[in-house]
């Protein structure tokens, strides 16, 4: 088979995955300056896809909005039309409270909450109602640590705070905080920049194994990490969509000169 | 010559200094500024500074000192008939002669000598030139007055020679030291050292003094009075000593105070904490930045008011309308038309006093939740919590021990209330539970026992200093706790 027809095949296989969110025309304004301009980009289900870029190209700022967490900054407007699952997700008939419960979100830098680790875990589904009695809430727990990988190293210290761990145990126990709410989505904000190498190996671990469950989008600075991590990459530059590809085709074979040139780290 | 006259010349000779001192470096770099250690102003100021500050000391030091040496000198040529009489005859002597050294300056020379002949009434005379006497003035006290003028005007002059000697003279000193190498600029930042070291002594060392006075007049009010009458004595009745009634001592139980001072916090802190924390929380988490740039500054007028005005406020609107409105519930209930609140009540001042500490709740907490990470924040509200979720599990959990500090610095301000509770509480001192009822506290019964002709011998005033000391214990280990509480929390997110 030739080159080009492996890659259409490839290409196929990909294409037959179902679209969980969709994003159409999406800009996204602080005031009067323009962060995002007119991006189309669909994320697929059971998918990582990597959003990359260098600084202020506008990746985290799209990120925000498949949660809308971006309604929480001032003077902050978006224009254009997300779907999750076919429903505007910008529909005022929407509840924000709802849909981020169905699209979590993991930040850039660990933020436990500084209660016990058990709380962290179990603030999600407290909130939500997503169990009655003390022994759901200790099965949601159990499974959620145990989803991020940290059940073997907290299951005898549940009740000391979350802020005692370490940065990378932190970053997981946030994992599991936002695994715990059975989200549909997890969006993650460079979740391995405060990380060090070895806790960025362990998170990366986990974000595949996740996929099996969830549909993730991932933020990067690192090309190996998406390379690593994603089957999709979106690359943007300037508040625009640069390129959006499966990845193993966006870091060997890019369509845009941009792309190649970040990639090989020639700008950003 | 007159002191302020004295101050502008040294003004006006450091004036002088600084242009020389700075004409003499730039003269001695042969006007190359590259090669001065400092530059031409420091050495200006350095002479300056030399002129200036020994000749200010120095008439410092002769003002303080002067008086004393003159009183001293005029009081033991006093007649021995006066001195025989106690001090309290000779302070009273050397007042008048004091009075008689003004008045004889407005005299003219026949009347002088027809006063000191005692042909002529010396009130009288001194009365008709505007110098009130308070007694009738002997013969021997215009000469001790005259010799006092003599001292005063050789003790002006002196001074006023040797201020200039060592102004001029201090000058000269600095203006030898400028050179090219010389370090002006050091030696002008270590007077700045110093004058802030002083600045800040003066007032650590004013404290210092407020204690030690009122650990001694304590101390005086103990020894006529056990402590363990006042610290546990449950009736406050110091009956105020009449003429005459020597001994008639009464009772002094600080209990009664210290139960309605606690009182009245707690119910005003009962009315302000949850106002001024949901207040807080709005303006920390929902108000939008515009409405928070008017709404926090309206909010913070409150706690400009002067206590008293809120004491008016009290008195004429709050316990009046308290009055009222239980006058009309206890008639709709019972059909008997009497009041169950008084006017002046523990719920009066208590609810006034809450409405002045708002601000300082609100204002206090709002600092501190804004403190708190907006990572935290952000991962609630992206886990699918509202906003009031987040504030609730989230939010004041973390502040919380920032807010415990600040409502213990607010409740040290609700102890140490005094014009409010004066107005709006009563006077009466009784250990009882009903809010409706008058009670007192311990800064009113200060005020009471401190006003009016006071001698401070007796214990009835000198209980207001052991009231005093006591009340500022409390607040000084509220502030304490509060400060450790406030500066624990800080260290968490940095």
């Amino acid at each position: 088979m030739s080159e080009a027809a492996v890659e259409k095949a490839l290409d196929q296989k990909m294409n037959t995955v179902p679209l969980k969110m969709i994003g159409k025309d999406v800009s996204v304004y602080y005031g009067e300056k323009r962060a995002l301009f007119d991006v189309n980009l669909n994320i697929r289900e059971n998918t990582v896809t990597a959003l990359i870029g260098p600084s202020g190209c506008g990746k985290s700022t799209f990120l925000r909005t498949l949660n809308r967490m971006n309604d929480t900054i001032e003077n902050c407007r978006v224009t254009g039309r997300i779907t999750l699952d076919e429903d505007d997700i910008y529909d005022p008939s929407i509840d924000v409270v709802e849909l981020r419960a169905r699209v979590g979100m993991v930040f850039q830098k660990p933020n436990p909450f500084p209660k016990s680790i058990y709380e962290n875990v179990s603030y999600g589904p407290r909130i939500h109602g997503l169990a009655r009695t003390k022994a759901d809430f200790d099965e949601i727990v159990e499974t959620s640590l145990q989803k991020a990988g940290l059940w073997n190293e907290v299951k005898d210290r549940l009740q000391e705070p979350g802020t005692g761990l370490s940065g990378g145990q932190q970053q997981r126990l946030c994992i599991a905080r936002a695994v715990a709410v059975s989200p549909e989505v997890i969006l993650m904000d460079e979740p391995c920049s405060a990380l060090d190498p070895i806790a960025t190996a362990k998170v990366e671990e986990l974000i595949h194994e996740l996929r099996a469950n969830f549909t993730i989008v991932i933020v990067t600075h690192s090309m190996q990490q998406a390379a690593r991590v994603s089957q999709r990459t979106a690359m943007f530059h300037l508040g625009n969509l640069v390129e959006e590809n499966d990845t193993d085709k966006m870091f060997t074979n890019p369509d845009d000169q941009r792309t190649q040139d970040y990639i090989m780290g020639r700008f950003g | 010559m007159s002191t302020s006259l004295l101050l502008l010349i040294i003004a006006l000779i450091g004036f002088v200094a600084y242009f020389a001192g700075r004409a003499r470096s730039l003269a001695e770099s042969g006007n190359k500024l590259a090669t001065l250690h400092s530059l031409p102003g420091y050495h200006g100021s350095y002479v300056a500074i030399g002129a200036v500050l020994p000749a200010v000391l120095v008439l410092a030091a002769w003002l303080i000192a002067s008086p004393l040496y003159v009183d001293s000198t005029v009081r033991s040529a006093l007649p021995d008939t006066v001195q025989g009489q106690g001090d309290a005859a000779v302070q009273l002597a050397l007042g008048q002669v004091k009075a008689v050294a003004t008045g004889l300056n407005r005299l003219d020379a026949a009347e002088v000598e027809a006063v000191k002949t005692g042909s002529a009434n010396l009130r009288e005379t001194l009365a008709a030139k505007g110098v009130a006497l308070a007694g009738e003035g002997e013969p021997y006290m215009v000469e001790a007055a005259e010799q006092f003028n003599t001292m005063r005007g050789y003790s002006r002059w002196l001074m006023s020679a040797a201020v200039l000697l060592v102004a001029v003279a201090g000058g000269l000193y600095a203006i030898r030291n400028v050179t090219t190498r010389f370090r002006a600029r050091n030696q002008v930042e270590r007077v700045m050292l110093g004058s802030l070291v002083v600045a800040s002594s003066i007032a650590i060392l004013t404290t210092i003094g407020i204690i030690g006075s009122m650990l001694s007049e304590a101390g005086r009010f103990f020894s006529m009075v056990s402590p363990m009458e006042f610290f546990f004595g449950t009736v406050w009745d110091p009956r105020f000593a009449a003429a005459g009634s020597e001994g008639a001592s009464g009772q002094f139980g600080l209990l009664p105070l210290l139960g309605g001072t606690l009182y009245i916090a707690f119910v005003a802190m009962l009315f302000a904490v949850p106002i001024g924390l949901f207040a807080a929380i709005y303006m920390a988490e929902y108000a939008s930045p515009r409405l928070r740039s008017i709404a926090k500054p309206l909010l913070e007028v409150l706690a400009g008011i002067p206590t008293i005005v809120y004491g008016f406020f009290a008195l004429v609107t709050v316990g009046p309308f308290l009055r009222d409105i239980s006058t009309q519930l206890n008639g709709l209930i019972t059909g008997n038309y009497q009041n169950f609140i008084q006017a002046q009540s523990v719920l009066t001042a208590g609810i006034v006093m809450g409405i002045m500490l708002i601000p300082f709740v609100s204002s206090l907490s709002d600092d501190i939740i804004t403190q708190v990470p907006r990572a935290l924040r952000d991962g609630s509200l992206g886990l699918g919590a509202t906003r009031s979720e987040t504030v609730k599990k989230v939010i004041l959990p973390a502040a919380l021990p920032g807010i415990v500090g600040a409502l213990l610095l607010t409740a040290s301000r609700a102890v140490g209330e005094t014009m409010i509770v004066v107005l709006a509480a009563g006077v009466a001192a009784r250990m009882q539970l009903d809010p409706f009822e008058p009670m007192t506290t311990v800064t009113v019964k200060i005020v009471h026992q401190l006003t009016g002709d006071l001698e401070f011998t007796s214990p009835q005033t000198l209980v207001a200093f052991a009231l005093g000391i006591t009340l500022f214990v409390i607040t000084l280990c509220l502030n304490i706790y509060a400060l450790y509480i406030v500066r624990k929390y800080r260290e968490q997110y940095e």
